[in-house]
């Protein structure tokens, strides 16, 4: 039975059905969650999808945080359940206090959308175990505000930690320290900006680079040859 | 009734683009001596007339939702508290 990713939509998301799509593409079973249903509906992972949630309305992310699915995940997030949050998703995640730092404007105004090269910093985490530390990825970015900032205690620790998940090779939105993707401590919950689910065939997308992010989840959760250092 | 205004800024160390943007129109409009410029939000709440604890429930409303305090810093007035 393959496992099953529980894909998030909130009022104003966009890539629900592409994160679906990926994680069908990458083996799973993608499962529809709804943002007012705190019920997670058995899910193994969830994938919280790019998009607008609630129109962006005061600041990205900042309203869906308090969202009813939110709070499912806020708790099965800390017994260890896999949660990724792509581009708005890594906002909600930031504004839930899931992620440390924040996303602000991008610091030349501009929406910025185009294909983003970046390396993965670190296998350490259950979204990222089946690439290796240092490879080049390709998936497109497409944000007004995405530019990571956080206090350099922070990204100090983050760094010391391991805890940097992607960086940009090209920054396209003044992001600290280059930082497009980070975890937290246990390594379950990862954020990153540009969308891996848009990468996930050479047709539609700049590469297929994406397809890793789930295959990796899909191998964490089956406990497949165990090399990273993910607590579940 | 009790009136709250919430101004909301960016933190000072956070690059602020916007206030950057408007800062570099200005010598078109002819003014050449202003050195920074910081855009915030204000945020205007109004209270029902028999609400308790306006200050502290005003402070929870900021704190949590109004402001990110990653970035964001707020101050509060009440008025006809």
């Amino acid at each position: 039975m393959s496992a099953r990713v529980g894909v998030v939509t909130f009022p104003g998301s966009l890539d629900d059905r592409d994160a679906a799509r990926a994680v069908r593409l990458a083996g799973g079973e993608p499962v529809a969650l709804w943002h007012d249903d705190a019920a997670l509906a058995g899910v193994d992972a969830v994938f919280l999808p790019g998009g607008f949630s609630y129109g962006d309305a005061l600041r990205c992310g900042a309203i869906a945080r308090f969202s009813q699915v939110m709070d499912t995940v806020k708790a099965a997030a800390a017994q260890g359940m896999p949660v990724l949050g792509v581009c708005n998703g890594f906002q909600v995640l930031c504004e839930s206090h899931l992620l440390p730092g924040a996303l602000v404007r991008n610091a030349h105004l501009r929406y910025r959308n185009r294909p983003a090269r970046l390396r993965v910093e670190t296998s350490r985490t259950a979204w990222t175990r089946l690439y290796q530390p240092g490879a080049e990825v390709v998936f497109p970015a497409k944000h007004g505000e995405g530019r990571y900032v956080a206090d350099e205690a922070v990204l100090d620790e983050l760094e010391a930690q391991g805890r940097v998940v992607f960086r940009y090779l090209d920054n396209p939105n003044g992001s600290m320290r280059d930082i497009a993707g980070v975890t937290n401590e246990a390594g379950n919950v990862v954020g990153l900006m540009p969308h891996p689910e848009h990468a996930v065939d050479e047709l539609t997308g700049p590469s297929a680079d994406g397809l890793g992010i789930v295959a990796s989840v899909l191998a964490h959760l089956t406990g497949a040859a165990d090399t990273s250092g993910v607590s579940r | 009734m009790a009136r709250v205004v919430v101004d909301v800024m960016l933190k000072s160390e956070i690059l602020d683009p916007q206030g950057e943007a408007v800062l570099g129109a200005l010598p078109r409009l002819g003014v050449n001596d202003v050195s920074s410029v910081r855009i915030g939000k204000r945020v205007e709440i109004e209270f029902d007339e028999n609400a308790q604890n306006v200050e502290e429930q005003s402070r929870v409303i900021a704190d949590q939702l109004l402001a990110n305090p990653v970035i964001e810093s707020f101050s509060l007035s009440i008025e006809g508290a």
